[in-house]
């Protein structure tokens, strides 16, 4: 393993708890386990259930032992478990090489692994040094990640509320109230924009990452902007979502850095955020690039791009570097179910 | 209106999906879809996902001009040429 786990996703019988859920009701929690669910959750590393069992009767052996709340998208069920883990992994809209599964059947480990190639697995334990392992230490642990299971919490009813809305999409958008805030970074946020980077892929430019001494710099400079945009709706918060870096020349704002949560990609920020800059470099007289670094995930930041007018004027590194540019005379407007607040420095 | 049956098809995900600023607007297939509604990210990923899913073909980085996908008029000449080309 080497990049950081986002989600442990949990068998029940013989590995959360010994004992079997369906032989007897006296299954025990394994010793430590109860510190591990909670440390890792204070981490902002997300836990789910996938466990072949009845729901109604495991839900409530957890809900016995107080841990049914820290389990997002809890899958228990009598389906293969690959179907199972991947519905985890659509609804939380991760990468299967983010998800840490533990299973004490090796069956099921190269079941959910001959479906799920990239997905990590353990078959057992060690309660005493788990929490050490480094995938499951992320580098920064911010307000955002203290929160991010209750902002999942939020996410599921939202999704809730949205399939069984029965009217035009419009309508359900302009009744969430929704704000996009978009504010200069200030030394506090340098943590989070450097989470951001480190944890942003689908709709991430150049999935160049930053630390918070090169963030505090271009934070710092005449010669660049650095921005968080923050999204809040009437069920919460979803946090500082999206990150945007320019540089200013004489001729250009050059877009080094562009970046939005996954989370919040059906509500359509990422196009904002764009939106916003280029206004800015079009009121300072300016046009605008775009650097643009190809991976196997990012083809939608490359679409919003090129869907925002931006055309390639050079290419380098067999075609994996782009350079886009912007001569600003079209700019996509705002759309009215969202309020765009901007904060000044 | 172009009563083909591709052009049914992408009215249809169009009116389906895109977040429109008006919520009376009526489309015409010559009607600007990027002034008309709010093409996000997804939106835009989904459309051209719908294009190659749906005619068989498949959206290289250059065909990604703005022009190709901006009206029904416009997304039904591009997917005519590809066809031909192939």
């Amino acid at each position: 393993m080497t990049k950081e786990i986002k989600c442990v996703v949990w068998d029940l019988d013989e590995t959360l708890w010994d004992g079997t859920l369906l032989e007897s009701e006296q299954v025990r929690l394994k010793p430590g386990m109860k510190e591990i669910l909670h440390v890792l959750d204070e981490r902002g590393i997300l836990q789910s259930v996938c466990s072949k069992n009845d729901y109604n009767h495991a839900m409530t052996a957890l809900k016995e032992r107080g841990l049914d709340h820290l389990f997002i998208y809890p899958q228990i069920g009598w389906d293969a478990k690959s179907i199972l883990i991947g519905n985890i992994q659509r609804e939380l809209n991760i990468g299967f090489d983010s998800i840490l599964f533990i299973d004490d059947q090796m069956f099921e480990l190269d079941e959910v692994k001959s479906v799920h190639p990239d997905i990590f697995c353990m078959q057992t334990i060690d309660q005493r040094t788990f929490l050490d392992i480094a995938e499951l230490n992320p580098k920064f642990i911010t307000v955002d990640s203290a929160r991010r299971r209750s902002m999942y919490m939020d996410d599921m009813q939202r999704k809730q509320d949205e399939q069984t809305y029965n009217g035009p999409k419009e309508q359900f958008l302009s009744q969430l109230n929704m704000e996009f805030i978009i504010s200069p970074a200030t030394e506090e946020d340098l943590a989070r924009a450097s989470e951001l980077t480190v944890r942003t892929h689908q709709l991430n430019a150049t999935g160049v990452t930053y630390d918070h001494d090169e963030l505090n710099r271009f934070r710092q400079s005449d010669s660049h902007r650095l921005y968080l945009c923050e999204l809040t709706d009437k069920y919460g918060t979803y946090g500082k979502i999206g990150l945007v870096l320019a540089e200013i020349t004489d001729t250009h704002w050059h877009l080094k850095l562009l970046l939005m949560s996954c989370r919040v990609m059906s509500r359509g920020v990422g196009t904002i955020l764009l939106s916003f800059m280029m206004d800015q470099a079009k009121k300072d007289g300016k046009k605008m690039l775009a650097d643009f670094r190809k991976t196997d995930r990012n083809k939608m930041m490359y679409i919003t791009y090129r869907f925002a007018n931006f055309k390639e004027i050079d290419v380098r590194e067999d075609g994996e570097l782009l350079l886009l540019e912007n001569d600003l005379s079209v700019v996509q407007k705002y759309p009215e179910y969202i309020r765009i607040i901007v904060k000044e420095r | 209106m172009e009563h083909s049956e591709p052009a049914v098809l992408i009215r249809g995900f169009i009116g389906k999906h895109l977040v429109v600023f008006d919520d009376d607007a009526t489309f015409t297939d010559e009607d600007h879809i990027f002034q008309m509604g709010f093409v996000n990210s997804l939106f835009a990923m989904e459309m051209v996902g719908f294009v190659e899913r749906e005619f068989g073909i498949t959206v290289e980085g250059d065909d990604l001009d703005i022009a190709n996908f901006s009206s029904v008029r416009n997304i039904l000449r591009f997917v005519e040429q590809k066809r031909t080309v192939m």
